[in-house]
């Protein structure tokens, strides 16, 4: 008797699961088309940010190129380009802040020297740390047309440290964060230098039929 | 048929005399965690009000289906999946506002209080005062939520409703506005710690309020006796 009626509620309880089970599965399905859409819109706003609409013409969110850091981790390459030629390239780079890592997106041109930098997420302290956000402060865009050599790379610190970068008051960790993900990513880029104009070579079709590709499928 | 009276009731005891947070102490998680600012409590308080009067609908609607040892398990399925859905038509339609609420909304999963008004109410209720009840105990929430991030705003960043046009749309930036000079607030308020000192005080003038008019009621009781 008792089986039984663990039974019945096994068939409650599964029915249950099944009803609403496939009413998550149709919300997937009308919206995961607009969620992807929209996960690309962000990446080009963000990505808008570090490289300046004038020196590309084409969608900096599909051309992509999947590089090797040093600690062997992928990091995505977005590559600019005009008319076929690869003219600057943006990507992530992350620095270990006060509480927990601090992603940078970080634009560079072809000679190292930075378009833009903007950090694209952190959890610095509120009031203290999260100066680093552009919403919140201009001190990250003080990097912009900086490179390796200009300063030289031991200023290439936080003043407490004997570099050139001002830190807050209140607040050294999150800037030293900062300032070593950015040196760590113009060295990365230097690193991978020859892969990124390698690039431009033989991806200028392959760039092409993607480009075309996306937008019918926006269309849809 | 539920009277107005009835559901004068049910507004009060959500927005006042039985409040989720003030008077139960439920969903403490998402409070402590959400209101370093009234916006951000506002918009929390907002989505779990939106889940809440939702859900509340589907268990009455679905209580005389599911048997009492089954009960919590489907409770868990029904909120999960309103929280699911609500997540990813946000994340779909309303983009902007899903940047700036994604985050709470998985959290509501972990907030007790519709599982007490599911056990207590939706499941003794038909459908229509359920649904009352669970907006009515979502915007008590919400005010709960959004005093508590004012209280710690001010005082901790010297702001109120800093951000509230990235939330509300840009109709409402006049919210948006400085109380104390930068760089002058107690940082420690808008930090954990603040989140139990500022719910603490704000407990302790509840209950100064409670006890006062249930003073003043016997008073006038006494003199109607009289």
């Amino acid at each position: 008797m008792s089986s039984q009626r663990t039974l019945i509620h096994g068939l409650i309880l599964g029915a249950f699961c099944l009803g609403f089970g496939t009413l998550l599965v149709m919300t997937n399905g009308y919206t995961k088309d607009d969620i992807a859409l929209r996960a690309v819109e962000d990446r080009q706003n963000s990505l808008r940010q570090v490289i300046p609409d004038s020196l590309h013409d084409n969608n900096l969110a599909t051309d992509t190129l999947i590089l090797k850091s040093d600690q062997g981790n992928e990091v995505v390459a977005y590559l600019a380009t005009r008319e076929g030629q690869v003219t600057g390239v943006a990507f992530e780079t992350s620095g270990s802040g006060y509480s927990g890592a601090i992603k940078v997106m970080l634009g560079v041109d072809l000679e190292g020297k930075i378009l833009g930098a903007r950090v694209l997420s952190h959890k610095e302290t509120p009031g203290l740390g999260d100066k680093i956000e552009v919403r919140k402060g201009d001190w990250i865009l003080r990097f912009t047309s900086l490179s390796l050599g200009n300063p030289p790379l031991d200023k290439w610190k936080v003043k407490k440290d004997g570099g050139q970068f001002d830190q807050f008051a209140g607040a050294t960790i999150t800037p030293r964060a900062v300032v070593k993900a950015i040196r760590e990513g113009l060295q990365f880029f230097d690193a991978n230098k020859t892969k990124i104009m390698e690039f431009k070579v033989d991806k200028t079709q392959t760039t092409d039929t993607e480009a075309g590709k996306a937008p019918v499928k926006e269309i849809n | 048929m539920t009277t107005m009276a009835e559901y004068r009731t049910i507004a009060r005891e959500g927005l006042w005399t039985n409040n989720g947070v003030l008077s139960m102490m439920l969903g403490l998680c998402p409070t402590m965690a959400m209101t370093n600012s009234a916006t951000n409590g506002l918009g929390m308080g907002l989505a779990t009000a939106a889940v809440m009067t939702a859900s509340t609908l589907l268990v009455s609607l679905f209580r005389n289906y599911f048997s009492q040892e089954v009960r919590i398990p489907v409770f868990v399925l029904i909120i999960a999946t309103m929280v699911t859905i609500v997540d990813m038509c946000m994340n779909a339609w309303l983009h902007e506002l899903y940047k700036v609420l994604g985050l709470f909304i998985p959290l509501i999963v972990v907030n007790c209080l519709p599982f007490a008004r599911f056990e207590i109410f939706s499941t003794k209720n038909s459908a229509l005062p359920s649904m009352a009840d669970g907006f009515f105990m979502g915007v008590g929430f919400t005010l709960a939520l959004t005093t508590i991030g004012a209280v710690r705003e001010i005082t901790g960043s010297g702001t109120l409703f800093a951000d509230a046009s990235l939330l509300l749309g840009p109709a409402f930036k006049f919210l948006e506005m400085r109380v104390l000079p930068a760089d002058t607030g107690i940082l420690m308020m808008i930090l954990p710690p603040g989140a139990f000192l500022a719910t603490g005080l704000l407990l302790v003038v509840k209950r100064m309020i409670d006890e006062r008019s249930s003073k003043a009621v016997q008073v006038s009781a006494a003199a109607g006796a009289a």
